[in-house]
């Protein structure tokens, strides 16, 4: 029965039932939206880390990013690194921000880095067109097919300028978009060298690979020892680091976890105004089920009910909205991201922000005088 | 006085308000409810008849004085305690009947049943022999707005009966209805209060209604000024159906 007339007093005012249900709606696609495109955000600052297959990065002391790691490693750091017992591999890579300019007249920023595929550290993922092979070629590049346009080429074959260089599109890659805005742009470890003009034994980062059963903790130890210029840090404090330098220090992620939280306070007040006026409309037929001898936790399940249905219904079209525009962004810059756990987490805020709602309503039934069931 | 006694009441004072606001609605009550009784509490407005009838109903705790429902002493009871003696034992009748406008007849009942935790098919079963009982087995599904003001109390009186509680406790139970559908609500409540098993206090200020009545309890000013039984109740009445008659011819 409490399903029932949780159901009836929801439909009964449908003019309500529309303004609760727009609130969540509005509610759940601005926070999907926010939290959609922090994390997004986040999967496009965390890629190149996440797929390097490195379980301790040497930088720069004061790297503060993937791409602001400096070129101030060289060979003797990486024989300094081989030596300690554990490590099986130091792949250096290069990484910089270039001017590419494009064949048509004008340039733009562009993030190169200069890393040997067969080295097994980094290289480029999700092939779409030509191979990794290609890079091997000379002055062969590799770019996301997304940035095509703004790098003004159009496909393979096509060639530009990196810095005093020419380059040549060997292949394209797919979904392998830049946080920076700047594209992504991979070639050889010696062709990057040679665009940036550096010392032929430099780096930007060594990528540490631990030979089996090394203990991480002991090597980095032995590490910072014999790198006492260096930072050497973990694969999560360098996916910290670039996360702070990204999304914390420049405010970014505040001001898109600040916008998913205006949206659940503004959800939450327009789901608790609704209830609450909805209570207070029914609040006679609450005294007489407390006359009828309800417990007052069976009235408050009646609301919870209310709340809950009004959260599913919610979420339901809030979902149906929110997924057309994580559809549309997907072409865009800054793709919004959608996965499974975020969907049955925006469910469990719905339900928690409905519950939350329901707090006033619930006040105002337990402050009710039963005794009003008299009243003519 | 065959029935047993379901109710006891001993100098209920209720003191309603504060500080110089402070009324004393109830001043020393004391009566009893004993099954198979159709009682009647009449009182002019403002004589604390309703105010007696929710301590009774256990809605308001009495100030001082105590009040026993089963053999259960209500005094002292905190809000959820008193709602289950509600639940166990006092079945109420409203004047405007208080159904539910979103729930059919059928439902208006069983809810009754279901806050006291029984199971789906026990209250489907109760709620259709209450409404068995008061006529209404033809109108299981309709709702409050498409049934007349005779059959929506007649829906309520089914709510109070389906839990067969000791105590059914109306509150001007005729006051809305016109003259036919109030003289078949009240004998409804007074077939209902044959039963051996039960009592049927109503409170009323309605002269058609002294006919029903097997014992008239008066109040004025928060005391209770006179109780009458059966045969002086009856003799009353019929004095009182012709002073209406003697009124009509002049």
């Amino acid at each position: 029965m409490i399903l029932t007339l949780a159901i009836r007093n929801l439909f009964h005012d449908r003019v309500r039932l529309a303004v609760t249900l727009v609130g969540i709606l509005f509610s759940i696609v601005l926070v999907a939206v926010q939290l959609g495109l922090y994390f997004g955000a986040r999967k496009m600052i965390v890629g190149m880390v996440d797929n390097a297959r490195a379980d301790i990065w040497v930088t720069a002391y004061g790297a503060k990013s993937f791409e602001e790691g400096g070129v101030l490693l060289t060979s003797r750091e990486r024989h300094a690194a081989l030596a300690v017992p554990g490590v099986a591999a130091a792949i250096p890579i290069l990484v910089s921000f270039v001017e590419w300019r494009k064949p048509e007249g004008g340039s733009t920023s562009a993030v190169l880095i200069g890393t040997n595929p067969e080295d097994n550290g980094l290289r480029p993922w999700n092939i779409a067109e030509g191979s990794i092979r290609a890079l091997g070629a000379p002055d062969t590049v590799a770019v996301d097919r997304s940035y095509l346009t703004d790098l003004g080429v159009t496909g393979l074959g096509d060639t530009a300028q990196i810095e005093k260089g020419r380059v040549r599109i060997g292949a394209l890659t797919e979904g392998i978009r830049s946080f920076t805005m700047s594209p992504y742009v991979f070639t050889t470890l010696n062709r990057a060298r040679t665009l940036l003009g550096v010392p032929a034994d430099s780096a930007s980062f060594l990528l540490i690979q631990l030979t089996p059963g090394a203990p991480l903790e002991s090597v980095r130890a032995a590490l910072r020892k014999e790198l006492p210029n260096s930072e050497v840090l973990t694969k999560a404090e360098f996916l910290d680091r670039n996360l702070d330098q990204w999304l914390y220090s420049t405010g970014a992620g505040v001001a898109l976890i600040g916008g998913a939280a205006l949206g659940l306070l503004v959800g939450t007040v327009i789901v608790a105004q609704t209830l609450y006026s909805s209570t207070k409309d029914h609040l006679s037929e609450f005294a007489t089920l407390r006359a009828l001898g309800s417990s007052a936790g069976y009235i408050h399940r009646v609301i919870l009910m209310q709340a809950g249905l009004s959260a599913v219904f919610g979420y339901i079209l809030g979902m149906a909205i929110a997924l057309t525009v994580v559809a549309f962004s997907e072409a865009t810059a800054l793709p919004i991201l959608m996965t499974p756990e975020l969907a049955a987490a925006l469910f469990l805020i719905t339900v928690g922000m409905c519950a939350i709602s329901a707090v006033s309503a619930i006040i105002k039934v337990t402050r009710m005088d039963p005794a009003m069931v008299f009243n003519k | 006085m065959t029935g047993s006694v379901v109710l006891e009441a001993r100098d209920i004072v209720k003191e309603l308000g504060q500080g110089a606001n402070k009324v004393c609605a109830l001043k020393g009550v004391s009566l009893t409810l004993r099954t198979g009784e159709m009682t009647l509490l009449m009182g002019p407005s403002g004589s604390g008849k309703t105010t007696l009838l929710s301590i009774l109903g256990c809605i308001l705790s009495p100030t001082s004085g105590t009040l026993e429902i089963a053999g259960n002493r209500v005094d002292g009871l905190g809000p959820e305690a008193l709602a289950d003696l509600r639940r166990r034992y006092i079945g109420f009748v409203f004047q405007s009947y208080n159904l539910f406008p979103t729930l059919t007849a059928l439902e208006n009942v069983r809810i009754a049943l279901d806050v006291r935790g029984e199971s789906k098919s026990e209250t489907i079963a109760k709620a259709e022999a209450a409404l068995k009982q008061v006529g209404l087995a033809s109108k299981l599904t309709s709702f409050p707005g498409n049934l007349s003001g005779g059959e929506q109390q007649r829906v309520a009186v089914a709510r109070a009966l389906a839990g067969s509680p000791a105590v059914i406790l109306a509150d001007e139970p005729t006051a809305a209805l016109d003259s036919e559908n109030g003289h078949a609500v009240m004998a409804l409540l007074a077939e209902i209060a044959q039963d051996k098993s039960r009592a049927v206090l109503a409170v009323t200020h309605d002269p058609r209604t002294l006919a029903y009545a097997d014992r008239i309890i008066r109040i004025e000013d928060g005391r209770i000024t006179s109780e009458e039984r059966r045969a002086e109740a009856r003799r009353n009445v019929a004095f009182y159906d012709l002073a209406r008659k003697r009124k009509a011819h002049a």
